[in-house]
């Protein structure tokens, strides 16, 4: 079944099954592997994308959910204006360590930032508690989020 | 472990050529510069015409920073500037690079001669080359940036333009190289960020699970849930025509957790096709032999033991007996820690494609030859038969010094030539086939004397073990603090048996003996009427080297009552009585990993639970900061590993041989709303530099519980610290 949908602005078709998680189709269908499999069951955030603006859990959406839905992943969410921010301070900050929950991280303080410009210590712990990070880098994640919220124009 | 140093041939230049990443034919003659092409000047060094230089990074990155720091140690002795650096993973082969494991926190150690020599050899061959052009001698040359220049004529000539001469002059006596003075060095001490931090926060395929080749299948293996159970039948056809699935496989198990348990593997083109195969699969399985361990058994038996006779001594000395006799106070307390999982972010992968009676491997691994010495016996192959690329790593921890993934992967590979396979661990496969931090019980028993001086030090650990030895990362060393300090002592050990595999968690040893150690000791020092800075810097006695024998360097004791003396006075120590109500500060130091670490924690309690503040860390690992980026970040993240293993939750259990917890749900991690402030300061010591991936864990265990005494005048005496224990 052919399934429609809106990849960092661009039309993609997916011929697949409607229960497969978009995680799922992003790795393998569309070969966009930014977005990362971490338990596969909601719990880590590793697999975090926008849909509709949303900071979702992609191990938890259907493709057959995501129909007609606009979805910003890693591998395009620069070319917001939060994002581009966060990923400039997560730079310089050189927040990651293995690096590897940062696709999830980034997408969810892009969220946030979009939606709370000047986020609070809480606001901040309230967006980024699903988000975990196995070697600890959430002291500059703080940071960058901050470093980021202040360099909006 | 493999200790392989840099050998003669990693400088030896005219015989190796460039390919796609470092690649190297002996039977290509050396490539020349005026076609574009890099010169290769050694293994870890190519020349760009355009005087970029491309520095090999031998060992894997899993967030501990190897992949920036030798890279540095090189470009420091080679003397360009860390613009004209573009870094590339090399493949694994210790015959060029020398020893290739990233464990132990022993890169730094290991290669701070070795590799800033690597750079050192590779700056003489270009200085000699331009000595030889302009008829000077070498001596008077100087070089920066890039350059080698002669001050007495003004002369200057790029790198590039001196490579392909220098690449054809033998490399130098590595030996005789001069290193540079510390006061020199532009790069070490400067901190510089991750080379693939770019290309994370792209989301760019950079780790094994993102590897892909054409026609590539994906694997999932069934085991027996119980560690060890073989395979008597299953539905292998039914599962074979079901939609999407290419193909399904037994796999026969060798009894080594290392290499192959008995299993069923399924491929499809879709990881996710694959995996939901499982569904539909139905394993008998034979798990008599093993379906009898429990958490549940194992407690009960370490509490029988406990009073019985110990299986053997670990170390004995003086008369224990007498000193408790003799005693004007004794203290006693039984402790104890859980089997924890690593749960890498990334889960358990690899990549192989078996063809023309060779193999080609992609693996995330901490140890890659280890890998090649199971592959190669697994599939009957010669070493050389194996090639095994790295991939960044998304987190190790010491998971990824086993290589069972490897094998698996290869054995799967093996029975489908000329198809690319990737074997994905599910979270619950990666949860439940892990190699875990064994459990372990300790009975103290502690002597004082009418003055409040240790006189006599008992423990008597319960372990596992099989054929009277400790299983892998079950062992406590005859050094273990504080033996060295005490006239008396008997540390002895008794071993429970086990199916659970057993392996390095980062720290490995020290993430528990830390915590039990220095938690008593907080004990022993509140009976003697001091605190236990005091208590330790007595026990510390004079200045001197107390040697340690072939497994560890000797323990200077200078080092460790300045980084005590040091952490008190960051943490304000002095003051800690005036903490409010149901607010603690805890102490506690710890060497491992050559690293002096001492930590104060703050904790108030909330909810019945520690909320831990801030963390004071101040450690010596000698001379350099080699990156003052990444040691910041090491500290933080071994800080809150450890306060995560202690306070999280996590616990692995085991029922009937398998093991209960099988995500994240069941071990958890402390997540950014429990971050403390963590506040670290190195003290530099005239010691060679030594590793930061570990170190500055252990003691953050301790001083968090003892913290947790100070606030409510509760010993916690079992991890994980639970909300009933502080009700």
């Amino acid at each position: 079944m052919a399934i429609s949908l809106t990849v960092n602005g661009e039309k993609r078709m997916v011929d697949g099954d409607p229960a497969k998680p978009l995680l799922w189709v992003l790795r393998e269908d569309l070969d966009m592997v930014g977005t990362k499999f971490g338990c596969g069951a909601g719990l880590c955030g590793a697999c975090t994308v926008h849909v509709d603006g949303n900071a979702v859990r992609s191990c938890q959406m259907a493709l057959g959910d995501v129909q007609g839905m606009a979805i910003t992943t890693i591998e395009g969410v620069q070319a917001t204006d939060a994002g581009k921010r966060i990923a400039a301070t997560w730079v310089a900050q050189d927040v990651p360590q293995c690096g590897y929950c940062q696709a999830g991280q980034i997408m969810s303080a892009t969220a946030l930032l979009a939606q709370t410009p000047k986020p609070s210590d809480a606001d901040i712990d309230a967006a980024m508690m699903g988000n975990l990070c196995r070697c600890s880098t959430y002291v500059r994640i703080r940071a960058a989020i901050k470093a980021a919220a202040e360099s909006a124009a | 472990m493999s200790a392989a140093t840099l050998s003669r041939r990693s400088f030896i230049s005219a015989s190796l050529i460039a390919g796609g990443g470092l690649l190297f034919d002996l039977n290509v003659p050396l490539a020349r510069a005026a076609d574009g092409t890099p010169t290769i000047l050694t293994a870890f060094i190519r020349i760009l015409p355009d005087n970029r230089v491309i520095i090999g990074a031998k060992n894997a990155e899993i967030g501990q920073g190897a992949k920036t720091m030798l890279p540095m140690l090189i470009a420091e002795e080679l003397d360009v500037d860390w613009a004209q650096v573009t870094i590339e993973q090399t493949h694994a082969d210790q015959s060029i690079f020398g020893g290739q494991v990233a464990g132990g926190s022993r890169t730094t150690p290991r290669e701070w001669v070795p590799t800033r020599r690597a750079g050192a050899a590779a700056r003489a061959m270009l200085v000699s080359a331009a000595a030889a052009q302009w008829g000077v001698p070498a001596e008077r040359l100087k070089t920066a940036s890039g350059k080698v220049s002669d001050p007495a004529s003004g002369k200057s000539l790029t790198y590039a333009a001196l490579a392909v001469a220098a690449a054809k002059l033998p490399a130098p006596d590595p030996e005789k190289l001069t290193l540079k003075d510390a006061a020199d060095f532009r790069i070490i001490g400067q901190s510089i960020i991750g080379p693939d931090t770019p290309a994370i926060v792209a989301g760019k395929p950079l780790f094994g699970i993102d590897f892909k080749l054409p026609g590539m299948l994906y694997a999932v293996i069934e085991n027996c849930p119980a560690f060890g159970g073989t395979l008597k039948s299953a539905n292998i056809d039914e599962v074979k025509a079901l939609p999407g699935v290419a193909h399904v496989l037994t796999i026969k198990g060798d009894g080594q957790p290392e290499s192959l348990f008995d299993g069923v593997a399924i491929l499809s083109k879709s990881w996710w096709s694959a995996n939901k195969a499982r569904e539909a699969l139905k394993v008998e399985w034979d798990d008599s032999a093993v379906s009898g361990f429990s958490t549940e058994g194992y407690a009960k038996q370490a509490a029988a033991r406990r009073t019985g006779k110990a299986d053997g001594d670990i170390i004995r000395k003086g008369d224990v007996d007498a000193a408790f006799a003799a005693a004007a106070k004794t203290v006693k307390a039984d402790y104890s820690y859980p089997f924890l999982a690593h749960g890498t972010l990334e889960p358990q992968n690899c990549t192989a494609l078996f063809k023309d009676g060779a193999i080609e491997i992609w693996a995330p691994t901490q140890y890659p030859e280890n890998g090649r010495s199971l592959v190669a016996k697994a599939l009957n192959l010669p070493p050389e038969k194996i090639r095994i690329n790295f991939t960044r790593i998304g987190g190790g921890f010491g998971r990824r010094l086993m290589n069972d993934y490897m094998v698996r992967a290869a054995v799967i590979a093996a029975k489908l030539p000329g198809v690319p396979v990737k074997l994905l661990y599910s979270r619950q496969d990666d949860m439940r086939r892990d190699f875990y931090r064994p459990a372990g019980w300790h009975g103290f028993r502690a002597a004082l004397d009418a003055k409040g001086k240790l006189t006599a030090f008992h423990d008597h650990f319960i372990t596992f073990g099989k054929d009277g030895e400790p299983v892998r990362a079950a062992e406590m060393p005859e050094y273990e603090p504080p033996v060295e300090f005490v006239d008396n002592v008997v540390m002895e050990q008794s071993f429970l048996s086990t199916n659970m595999p057993t392996g390095w968690l980062r720290a490995p040893g020290s993430n528990a003996l830390a915590f039990v150690t220095q938690a008593f000791l907080d004990e022993v020092a509140q009976a003697a009427g001091k605190d236990l800075p005091t208590l330790m810097l007595e026990l510390l006695g004079a200045d001197r080297e107390i040697p340690r024998g072939d497994r560890s360097p000797p323990f200077v004791t200078a080092r460790a009552k300045a980084v005590i003396e040091k952490v008190c006075a960051m943490a304000g120590w002095d003051q800690r009585a005036r903490m409010p109500k149901g607010s603690g500060k805890g102490f506690a130091f710890y060497f491992s990993h050559m690293g002096y670490f001492a930590e104060v924690v703050e904790v108030a309690i909330v909810d019945s639970m520690p909320k831990v503040k801030t963390v004071w860390v101040a450690g010596d690992i000698g001379s350099q900061i080699i990156n003052p980026l990444n040691a910041m970040h090491q500290a933080q993240g071994s800080v809150i590993e450890g306060l995560t293993q202690a306070l999280a939750g996590q616990s692995i259990t085991q029922v009937a041989g398998a093991v209960e917890q099988s995500n994240f749900d069941g071990h958890p991690l402390l997540r950014i709303p429990d971050t403390p402030d963590i506040l670290v300061e190195f003290i530099r010591t005239d010691y060679p530099p030594t590793g930061l991936g570990e170190p500055a864990l252990p003691p953050v265990i301790p001083a968090m519980v003892n913290a947790v005494h100070a606030a409510t005048g509760r010993r916690i005496r079992s991890l994980p610290v639970t909300p009933d224990m502080l009700a």
